[in-house]
């Protein structure tokens, strides 16, 4: 059977014997919380049967969630009668269960008397109480006398017994006729009775000839009728796999660890004594253990693609039915999640991502006319972070509607029209998640009735998680849920700090430092503030014995945990440090909880109770609360990022002279070798073919000096169809290094003098020698760009590093562009007060002071610029980082040193905003 | 739907119930005091305790029991009696307060009492307030008298804050 299919089986069969529960428990008290589990409970039934292609669930289904609905909504009050139908859907519902069960697919037949009651009710025209009552249970016993008549026909005539089949009808006629009570112990009756008929089929079938399939068919239909009757048989299905309580497994690996406690006591006592006869059987007994040990853990952890497993298939189904072209893309699939975490959290993802393909992405029309690519595309990323388990859900649509939920907000009395003034948009976005709140204009089979996100919310809280909800109109929307590590496996450091051992979150921790008296690193202090000088930079340092009020043992603090906690990097000091070890957490007792430094406790491999410190509580305790907002999570990312690769790559090479030189390594577009006979003259100058073109060469210092034979190498520019090649002595090598200029040079040609790999080297501006190469350099902008007349687009270039500036101002410049280069934001925003006008804005990402994010958010905040199109300009350009600046309002993200794409883009925007304009 | 009733939730527990009552017996400075038996989970020996940093005086630190990690009260503090002496090993009761382990230090555990309600009296208005927040009421024993802890109220450190 289908896994899907067999899946959902066991699900709704779980789900069916609550609901059978939880609606007699609604008839006793009809309670709002009682109310919205049952329809919520529906409502995944409907939707799930809608996508496996199960019509006729679907119908019964979607007629009861109708009913629901009104009585959620209060239009329809919960009566008896009203409860036996919905009962009697729910009966129906498990009635196809079971032939989907043993046919993989649903009976032939039709609901329609039951949906079209179902669907009296829900426009409120209720029979009257008693005879009704009576009427709507007598429909499931007609049909399943129909059916024990239909099965004992088909068994009987092969035994050519009419009359059975005669009274069959007569008693059904009888019955209908009697009351409800009496009508369903009558199917019951009749179905023991027909229960046993097909033992005796076989004898009876060699004497008559019978088609080879009548015999299963009646097996097949008696025992659905004994399922229907009301003799529930164990569902083959739910056998196959056994769903064992959580609780159960918690207790087992209490009693594990217990084993593994004295198992290692056991070891402890052996240890001593070389020749015991115990050693053998003890060396067995650990064996097992661990492995015992290791099984159990298991059963607690899966991955979250488990949970995902059902989502590309739903998709699919979703994009079918809906005509829409989407993209779902799963990341992270192998993260471990606590399996309690994991249910709990299903079917609020599957919500999420289906709300995403259903309401957030466009119809490939749509997409098409905002100049989106046609396929929309979901992205699921999962991945552990700061201590936490984050999953985010987003998708590139149209994101939420704003002003439909404002209408709604006030329709359903949540807030008033002056309140929504005063809200900005990202806090009435959050209204979503109000129970009963569904923006969706018409209810279809998938979404739109406002179950769902307040579940979400629901189910996320209760584990302790938030859900965060981001939105930007045409660029779709992304949620984040963030999911404590209190339930998950993390790896931690263990450190010592006056004799108490603590763990800290490996995944916090940059490095480590060990601090010697003599060795260059030193704890020195500004005020007793202590510092370390780690790399040129100065890292704040704070004592954990200070910090948790520890103060026996004595002053040996030796190592210093790096840690990284958003933006802010910090060093905690300890004694020791011992190594990692993955640890299961657990959330601290309530009394202590109020302790911000401690985000929970575990139990270490020896058996002792250890405190996990957090490092959120103490950056925040060191005064650096304030820099951990909201955005801490992209933060996080961007400053490991700016930590590997505030590097760059460069080529060094020796030409004209001894000293060494240097250009980026992302600015040239491949390395040569030519063979100096190859090299012609044209106007005196020399040049090469090359790739069917031909292609200048220049040197550095103008002097061009060829090798008198052999291959000469050449680092070969490249824009569009013009290449031009650099004449060198020597490539020397390729590094990594942090490009810092420190002396700038007045001569054309050269940015200045940077340390790279510990030598002196000149940094080679690359945009000087393309001029050189082609006369038409200059003129092209005229043609290509379409600019108007003779007035050059003004870009106001904003970066911190001179390096950047002057690479980029000269090669912005050769690009028929007017560029104004300025160092920082708040120089940049000073232009904007005087009053200068640009038609666009390039920006860095990091820079001291205000960040380019911060920037954009300045500039479009308010003032002349708000329209301008930015483009922002990063040494790393993760998606994330594209994602995050797309938020805070760049039209735009382009790699440093991806010089053809930054020339495009602005090329391509400008275009973009004459067209528009 | 027979729910099947976990032996700490039986009804019929309350102080009121007119049977006996069962009662674990703890020694703090010569002062005996009750526990109902059925919240106690277990009667711990001295126990090696993780100190908790920043935390409130009266946590002690915390314990591994069998995989399930208890926070440690010492009673004596909870109390405002002085420091126990040094010699004193200390013996502690581990109670289940809303699904949270907590073990109680006190200077002994003595036996299980099965005490009338007739003997139960409640608090004289006399005895020091900190100690009528922590006692649910007094009972008359032939040589002395126990107070009965209230064991939520003396793990209820919110109100210390």
């Amino acid at each position: 059977m289908d896994d899907l299919l067999s899946e959902f089986l066991t699900e709704t069969s779980e789900s069916l014997s609550v609901l059978d529960v939880e609606l007699v428990k609604l008839e006793q008290n009809p309670e709002p919380s009682i109310l919205q589990n049952i329809f919520r409970l529906v409502h995944t039934i409907k939707g799930t049967c809608g996508f496996l292609g199960l019509p006729r669930l679907e119908h019964v289904a979607h007629a009861s969630e109708n009913v629901l609905g009104k009585f959620r909504d209060g239009e329809l009050e919960v009566t008896p009668t009203a409860v036996t139908l919905i009962l009697q859907a729910i009966d129906r519902i498990k009635l196809i269960l079971g032939h989907l069960e043993q046919n993989e697919c649903e009976p032939e037949g039709e609901d329609k008397d039951l949906i079209a009651k179902l669907n009296d009710m829900a426009e409120g025209k209720t029979p009257s109480v008693a005879a009704p009552a009576a009427e709507q249970s007598f429909p499931v016993a007609a049909d399943l006398l129909a059916e024990v008549e239909a099965a004992y026909a088909a068994g009987k005539k092969a035994a050519s017994d009419t009359d059975v089949l005669a009274e069959m009808a007569k008693e059904r006629a009888k019955e209908a006729a009697a009351a409800a009570k009496e009508a369903a112990a009558a199917a019951k009756e009749a179905a023991a009775a027909a229960a046993p008929e097909p033992e005796p089929e076989p004898e009876a079938a060699p004497s008559v000839p019978v088609p080879a399939a009548s015999p299963p068919a009646v097996t097949k239909q008696t025992e659905q009728l004994t399922n229907a009757a009301g003799e529930p048989k164990e569902s083959a299905v739910a056998a196959q796999t056994i769903r064992v309580n959580v609780e159960l497994l918690e207790n087992l690996m209490t009693l594990v660890s217990e084993l593994v406690l004295t198992r290692n006591q056991l070891l402890q006592m052996v240890r001593g004594r070389d020749d015991s006869e115990f050693t053998a059987p003890l060396q067995r007994l650990s064996h097992i253990t661990t492995d015992l040990q290791e099984g159990v853990m298991k059963t607690r952890m899966q991955p979250i693609g488990n949970a995902w497993a059902k989502l590309p298939r739903i998709v699919r189904d979703l994009s079918v039915e809906m005509n829409k072209k989407v993209d779902l893309q799963m990341l992270g699939a192998e993260t471990e999640l606590d399996r309690q975490v994991l249910e709990l959290i299903k079917d609020p993802l599957t919500h999420m991502v289906r709300n995403s393909a259903d309401h957030g992405l466009e119809g490939p029309e749509e997409r098409k006319r905002a100049g989106k690519p046609e396929i929309g595309k979901v992205v699921l990323n999962a991945y552990h972070e700061g201590g936490h388990i984050i999953i985010e859900i987003s998708d590139d649509g149209r994101g939420l509607n704003l002003d439909r939920i404002k209408q709604k907000a006030i329709s359903s009395g949540l807030a008033s029209e002056s309140e929504l003034e005063t809200m900005n948009p990202q806090h009435i976005y959050q209204f979503i998640f109000k129970a009963g709140f569904s923006t969706a204009e018409k209810v279809t089979s998938v979404s739109g009735r406002g179950v769902g996100m307040d579940v979400v919310r629901t189910n996320i809280e209760k584990i302790g998680g938030t859900v965060e909800l981001k939105s930007q109109p045409g660029k779709g929307s992304s949620f984040v849920i963030k999911i404590p590590l209190t339930l998950a496996i993390v790896s931690a450091l263990i450190v010592e700090c006056a004799g108490e051992r603590f763990a800290i979150p490996q995944i916090s921790v940059l490095e480590l430092v060990r601090v010697t008296n003599n060795s260059e690193h030193g704890i020195e202090n500004i005020n007793n503030a202590p510092v370390l000088r780690l790399r040129d930079r100065l890292l704040p340092l704070v004592s954990l014995k200070k910090l948790l009020r520890l103060n026996n043992g004595e002053d040996q603090e030796t190592f210093i945990v790096v840690t990284q906690v958003g933006t802010y990097t910090f060093g905690i000091i300890v004694d020791r440090v011992f190594d990692t070890e993955e640890i299961v957490v657990k959330p601290v007792a309530p009394i202590l909880r109020h302790i911000s430094m401690f985000s929970g406790n575990t139990i270490l491999g020896d058996g002792s109770v250890i405190m996990i410190l957090d490092p959120n509580g103490i950056a925040g305790a060191t005064g650096e609360s304030s820099m951990l907002g909201g955005g801490q999570s992209t933060e996080g990312q961007v400053v490991r990022d700016l930590h590997g690769d505030s590097k760059t790559s460069l080529l060094v090479f020796r030409a004209g002279s001894e000293d060494l030189k240097a250009v980026p390594l992302a600015l040239v577009a491949r390395l040569e070798e030519i063979d100096v006979k190859d090299v012609e003259y044209s106007h005196g100058k020399p040049m090469v073919q090359y790739r069917g073109h031909l292609m200048p060469l220049v040197s550095i210092d103008g002097a061009t000096d060829f090798r008198s034979e052999g291959r000469q190498p050449v680092l070969v520019f490249s824009d569009r169809d013009h290449t031009m090649g650099l004449v060198v002595e020597e490539i020397v090598d390729i590094v990594e290094d942090r490009l810092k200029v420190e002396l700038s040079a007045s001569n054309p040609g050269v940015i200045g003098t940077a340390v790279i790999a510990g030598k002196a080297t000149t940094i080679i501006d690359a945009g000087y020698y393309l001029p050189q190469a082609f006369g038409d350099w200059f003129g092209r902008a005229d043609k290509e760009y379409g600019t108007d007349e003779h007035a050059a687009p003004r870009i106001l270039l904003v970066d911190d590093s001179p390096f950047f500036r002057n690479l980029l101002t000269p090669l912005l410049s050769v690009a028929g562009y007017d560029v104004v280069a300025v160092e920082g934001p708040d120089r940049a925003l000073a232009l904007r007060e005087q009053g200068h006008d640009f038609d666009m804005i390039i920006s860095d990402i990091e820079m001291p002071g205000m960040s380019g994010f911060e920037f954009a958010q300045a500039v479009r905040a308010e003032g002349r610029w708000q329209t301008l199109p930015m483009v922002a300009l990063s040494s790393h350009a993760t998606e994330k980082d594209f994602e995050r600046g797309r938020q805070v309002g760049f039209n735009d993200y382009v790699a440093k040193f991806d010089r053809d794409s930054l020339l495009n883009t602005i090329a391509s925007t400008l275009a973009a905003l004459k067209g528009a304009a | 739907m027979n729910q099947i009733v976990p032996a700490g939730k039986r009804p019929g527990t309350e102080l009121a119930a007119p049977e006996t009552q069962d009662y674990v017996t703890m020694f703090i400075d010569g002062q005996m005091f009750g526990i109902q038996v059925l919240t106690v989970q277990d009667v711990l020996g001295p126990q090696k305790i993780t100190r908790i940093p920043l935390a409130p005086r009266e946590v002690a630190g915390s314990l591994n029991l069998r995989g399930r990690i208890v926070t440690a009260v010492d009673v004596r503090l909870r109390l405002g009696l002085r420091n126990a002496a040094e010699d004193n090993k200390g013996m502690s009761v581990v109670v289940d307060q809303n699904g949270e382990l907590y073990s109680l230090m006190v200077d002994q555990v003595g036996e299980v009492l099965s005490l009338p309600a007739a003997k139960f009296e409640r608090n004289p208005p006399t005895l020091d307030p900190m100690w009528r927040e922590f006692s649910a009421g007094i009972y008359r024993l032939e040589d002395k008298l126990m107070v009965v802890l209230d064991v939520g109220k003396l793990l209820d450190f919110k109100k210390d804050e």
